[in-house]
């Protein structure tokens, strides 16, 4: 054993890593497999609460794999050298982000096997189908804009290619947003604040995952972060979490100040059980406030990672409360009136996630990363900075 | 007669074979399915207006009838499909109680049609909303726009359907207004079945048609009609 060096069992996790990570994507497929014969009943979704963790986990993914391009664009639209350092890492995250989520997206439906159907079925009215073509062109924007940067020949069209995603990625969220936005009657979306929340949001969750990720490759390869680029871009997810802090904020306010809305407010952020105690614990707390403290309490030795970390777990939070809360406060068909039925009018609708969907949304989250630990070893995608000096 | 003849005669034939082999179910289950060569007029708008008055509470005969009709297994849970249900609503003020029926409303501007991104949610021409099966990928994002929740998912694997009413594990599901018995020039199941004749159907275009003299007569109204969305079914005494 001991005449083994170092790398040799480096070389060892890394296939164990990636052993893991496809044992985990597995197991989602096998749960995609009995979803499809049984039919969704085996899930906790329902006909109230007709979206579930899976969406959690695919717009979490997608949100945050457009937010992930913000490093990119700082450096190629703003030419900030330290983070055009690590465009082509940001860029591989996001390409990996973008396909785990859109992979637990599509095998979520109820008939995946009718793929081709979406493809060639669009209905121009539908933001759904607006989004097959944005995630589309994001892939091959993102492909386009690695190359510009790995290739020498291609380094001029560089600058062209990072303004080409930096719109697309806006516009990328903006349609996510608007999935919600653009719903008619639900109380809980149906807001033109959406899009830009999301977008910040996509800021913030975007760059956690970066920092994790950035950490363990710069750890796998024994080197060492300059701290001043960690004090900067720590600051940046600073500057984004109260940002995102700030929209949460101004869409409940806005919910609080209409009457008709002040029941769906009671439920979200009071008297809802799960739902306020995610929001408040969940996102408020450990998403928010504890990474500003880790990031800002002055006087000690921050910790970006542990920030990081509690941002992606308020992400989820967050949204499931949004997308999974908004559901279960009863739709007001009758406003002015209590009703009851036998299909949970007035009710507040329940909805217990299985073991399926943990599964499936897991199995996203293995996509993301087994393609991301394939890209950082086969490509040159480790950030090579110069000593540090501020721009 | 050379031997490039005879192969382009054997080719011809074995075509014509294969093309009718091709054809012919498709005759036949445009047999089977009563399906009419006239395509439906969009002079033609087909509406309900439902009398809250003459809808007593606890009676659940449209229900019945539908889930008959349309080969529903009327469960009530979470995951089973109701395209009608009784809805009892009380005025939070007032304590006036009112029994409903509610299903969907055959928008004319319909919110799952436009979100639906395979055009599988479609609006035929004489105004009856409806779910291609074949076309639904089941994103149910069209649950997520109606404002009257009148649609359903189908949960389960299906067995015994009604021929007339093809359904389908997987995909969106609702109130097609009988448009099977509509094109045999039959009334809604839940129309026929009411006792009371709270559900009146009609042609709404037709202004010499009962339903379209009667909401010239009474006083009637569209749910949510904030909403714009100028409903097919309509209520009086709400």
């Amino acid at each position: 054993m001991s005449g083994h060096s170092p790398l040799y069992f480096k070389n060892r996790l890394y296939y164990v890593l990636l052993a893991a990570g496809g044992l985990v994507a597995l197991a989602g497929m096998y749960a995609v497999y009995l979803m499809e014969h049984h039919g969704h009943v085996i899930t906790g979704m329902n006909n109230q609460v007709v979206w579930g963790l899976p969406h959690v986990f695919a717009i979490f993914l997608i949100v945050a794999a457009s937010g992930v391009l913000n490093v990119a664009s700082i450096g190629s639209v703003f030419g900030k050298s330290i983070y055009k350092a690590r465009a082509p890492m940001a860029s591989l995250l996001s390409i990996a982000m973008l396909a785990g989520g859109l992979a637990v997206l599509m095998l979520d439906l109820g008939r995946p096997d009718r793929l081709m159907v979406a493809a060639t079925n669009i209905n121009l009215t539908s933001v759904f189908a607006w989004n097959v073509v944005l995630y589309t062109g994001m892939f091959s924007l993102i492909v386009i804009y690695l190359w510009t940067m790995m290739e020498r020949r291609m380094n001029r069209w560089n600058k062209p290619a990072g303004f080409a995603v930096f719109a697309w990625r806006f516009i990328l969220t903006t349609g996510t947003g608007l999935i919600f936005a653009f719903l008619t009657a639900r109380q809980a979306y149906g807001s033109a604040l959406l899009p830009p929340m999301f977008i910040v949001l996509s800021f913030a969750w975007g760059l956690a995952v970066f920092h994790l990720v950035q950490a363990v490759a710069y750890f796998w390869n024994d080197k060492v972060l300059d701290p001043a680029i960690m004090e900067r871009t720590k600051h940046l997810l600073g500057i984004f979490v109260i940002g995102s802090l700030y929209l949460i904020t101004i869409y409940h306010l806005t919910n609080l100040y209409f009457a008709q809305q002040v029941g769906f407010v009671r439920f979200i952020l009071i008297d809802g059980g799960i739902y306020p105690t995610l929001f408040w614990l969940g996102y408020i707390v450990l998403g928010n406030l504890i990474p500003l403290g880790l990031i800002y309490w002055p006087g000690r030795k921050s910790n970006c990672m542990a920030a990081s970390l509690l941002v992606i777990l308020g992400a989820f939070a967050l949204l499931y409360v949004f997308i999974i809360g908004g559901q279960a406060y009863p739709l007001d068909i009758f406003p002015g009136y209590a009703a009851s039925s036998s299909f949970g009018d007035g009710q507040i609708a329940s909805y217990n996630p299985s073991i399926y969907e943990f599964l499936l949304g897991f199995g996203g989250l293995a996509i993301a990363f087994i393609l991301t630990t394939v890209g950082v070893r086969i490509f040159n995608f480790l950030p090579q900075d110069k000593r540090y000096i501020a721009d | 007669m050379n031997i490039n003849d005879l192969r382009r005669r054997n080719f011809l034939k074995t075509s014509i074979g294969a093309a009718a082999v091709a054809i012919a179910p498709g005759f036949l289950l445009f047999d089977i399915a009563h399906g009419k060569a006239q395509a439906v007029s969009g002079k033609v708008r087909w509406g309900m207006l439902i009398d809250t008055a003459q809808c007593r509470e606890g009676c659940n005969d449209c229900v019945t009838a539908c889930n008959k009709e349309n080969g529903l297994s009327g469960g009530t849970g979470a995951t089973d499909s109701q395209w009608i249900r009784k809805v009892d609503i009380k005025d939070i003020n007032t304590g006036r109680k009112v029994s409903l029926p509610m299903m969907c409303q055959h928008c004319e501007n319909p919110p799952c049609v436009d979100v639906c991104p395979t055009n599988a949610s479609f609006k035929r021409a004489d105004g009856i909303v409806l779910v291609d099966r074949h076309r639904c990928i089941g994103c149910r994002y069209c649950m997520m726009a109606c404002p009257y929740k009148a649609r359903s998912f189908v949960h389960e694997p299906l067995t015994d359907q009604n021929p007339d009413v093809p359904r389908g594990k997987g995909t969106v599901e609702s109130c097609t207004l009988c448009v099977h018995r509509i094109d045999k020039g039959q009334q809604p199941a839940c129309a026929e079945s009411c006792t009371n004749k709270a559900i009146l159907f009609g042609n709404l275009n037709d202004p010499d048609s009962e339903i379209a003299k009667k909401i010239r007569a009474v006083s009637s109204v569209q749910v949510r009609a904030n909403l714009g969305l100028n409903t097919g079914v309509r209520y009086q005494g709400l």
